[in-house]
């Protein structure tokens, strides 16, 4: 099976570059496969070795002012919590995020590799790519490793010419544009609050308020989200962090503990 | 009746590793056990690598892998320095060892690593991989077989807020570097005792601003 391996392609060789210290010194390998007669048995086998990290809560959504994208910070082995300080939104460039859900290796690195080519659309371009042509990059890599066990469920948010985007990419090869999304094992109880709560003209607080109270119901109930949730807004000028709470500490914010009233002593008549 | 084929290109040899970052110095520890299955290979293997002036790898999982996975590394690091005229900084490390586990996502090493070292400022830095290359900085972390035993304790210690909190403050531990030790060997003695593949002889590395220290401590042999 022939790989498409143009996501892994180092630009490095450009024109005129040769100064002798590139020569003979590989840069980007394709991917090695191992040499067994059932390799879909294998990849089985090497997938639950590995155990990406699926638990998870993240949303979007696009309103008047731009887009708030928000996050937990949980990632789960199995049962076993292996961080509770997960950064899931990724910073792609000063205008663009990218959500993580899903294995959180492969985010991470298609993130990082879809940064990569974003800057050399604007060196190549002398101009700033576009949500929708970031995503569609990110879209058509995914696409070709499809079936072969990669687990991205990633939201793209920007802000370009056209003003605020958000698209939903995942690695089955699916790509929507939307307004509104959530994704994760704690996306259904997300999106009960962001549904309810959600409209076009909000402000920046409000909606930041709706997003942080979203995921934090989420990881009241889903039991592989949790830790910090983290709010960003983007913006005509670019990203910017709004909030980072921990869940534990929203929870007595928005319920408070009653203090409990004493009772009454029954007086025997 | 189809054939599964029941020959594995892995093996577990257990082991447990551990890595804490303070204000000027970094501890990596690693204990000494090698084994296969129920049976003790050898009491006396290292699994802590330096890769460079100030980055310090330990890795459990399957050493083969581990082996093979620092000798790429080593190389990588002589011709970044033939390149660059510098030794690899330890947040640059952590990248070249997450990019390098991703490139065999379909076919992984099985290590599971801590990187310990001291950042460009001369700060304590840890890095925590998974096995295909997700990495994080943080400012203490286990992994092998006995981390889930060692963690919960490292939270309860050294739990610091987290860096996600907007307000960011600093991940690394405020004990000296004499207590981190002690601390170290606290955690060590008591997952040798529940956990059957840790034991023997622990050994630690200590980086700080006078450069690399070494330290052995004898572990439970049953």
């Amino acid at each position: 099976m022939k790989f498409d391996t143009s996501g892994l392609e180092s630009h490095g060789q450009l024109v005129g570059a040769s100064d002798g210290l590139f020569s003979g010194f590989p840069t980007a390998p394709s991917f090695e496969i191992p040499n067994t007669t059932d390799f879909d048995c294998f990849q089985k086998e090497a997938i639950q070795m590995v155990k990406p990290a699926k638990g998870t809560t993240t949303l979007a959504f696009i309103f008047k002012e731009g887009v708030m994208v928000a996050a937990d910070s949980r990632a789960s082995m199995g049962g076993y919590i292996s961080s509770q300080s997960v950064k899931k939104i990724i910073e792609i460039n000063p205008y663009m995020l990218g959500t993580m859900a899903g294995g959180a290796a492969d985010c991470q690195f298609w993130h990082r590799n879809l940064g990569i080519k974003c800057r050399l659309h604007e060196l190549a371009n002398k101009r700033r790519i576009s949500v929708t042509g970031a995503s569609k990059l990110l879209a058509n890599i995914l696409y070709n490793y499809r079936g072969m066990g990669l687990s991205v469920g990633t939201m793209i948010a920007g802000w370009d010419e056209t003003g605020p985007g958000l698209y939903y990419v995942d690695s089955e090869g699916g790509r929507l544009k939307g307004m509104r999304f959530s994704v994760g094992s704690g996306s259904p109880y997300a999106y009960g609050v962001l549904d309810n709560g959600y409209r076009y003209d909000m402000s920046v607080d409000e909606a930041a308020e709706l997003a942080r109270r979203a995921i934090y119901h989420a990881t009241f109930r889903d039991g592989a989200s949790g830790g910090v949730a983290s709010v960003y807004y983007v913006g005509p000028d670019g990203w910017k962090k709004l909030s980072g709470d921990d869940v534990a500490e929203l929870h007595y914010n928005y319920y408070p503990v009653q203090p409990s009233v004493v009772e009454q002593v029954m007086v025997e008549t | 009746m189809k054939q599964q084929s029941n020959w594995s290109p892995y093996d577990n040899n257990g082991g447990t590793c551990v890595a804490i970052a303070g204000a000027d110095y970094c501890v990596i520890a690693a204990d000494t056990r090698m084994s296969t299955g129920y049976s003790i290979l050898t009491r006396d293997y290292s699994k802590i690598c330096q890769l460079a002036e100030k980055s310090v790898m330990a890795s459990s999982g399957f050493q083969a892998d581990v082996r093979a996975l620092q000798k790429v590394l080593a190389a990588r690091h002589l011709i970044y320095q033939h390149q660059h005229n510098k030794q690899m900084s330890c947040p640059a490390m952590a990248q070249l060892l997450s990019n390098t586990l991703y490139y065999k996502r379909f076919f992984p090493y099985y290590a599971f690593n801590v990187l310990g070292g001291l950042d460009n400022e001369g700060k304590g830095c840890v890095f925590t991989y998974d096995a295909v290359g997700s990495y994080e900085r943080v400012g203490y972390s286990s992994q092998g077989s006995g981390s889930t035993l060692i963690m919960p304790f490292l939270d309860n210690q050294l739990k610091s807020p987290s860096p996600l909190l907007l307000s960011a403050q600093d991940a690394v531990t405020p004990l000296s570097e004499l207590e981190a030790i002690d601390l170290v060997k606290t955690c060590f003695a008591s997952a040798t005792e529940r956990d059957i593949y840790t034991g023997d002889k622990l050994e630690i590395v200590v980086l700080n601003a006078d450069g690399i220290r070494r330290e052995h401590m004898e572990l439970r042999k049953d």
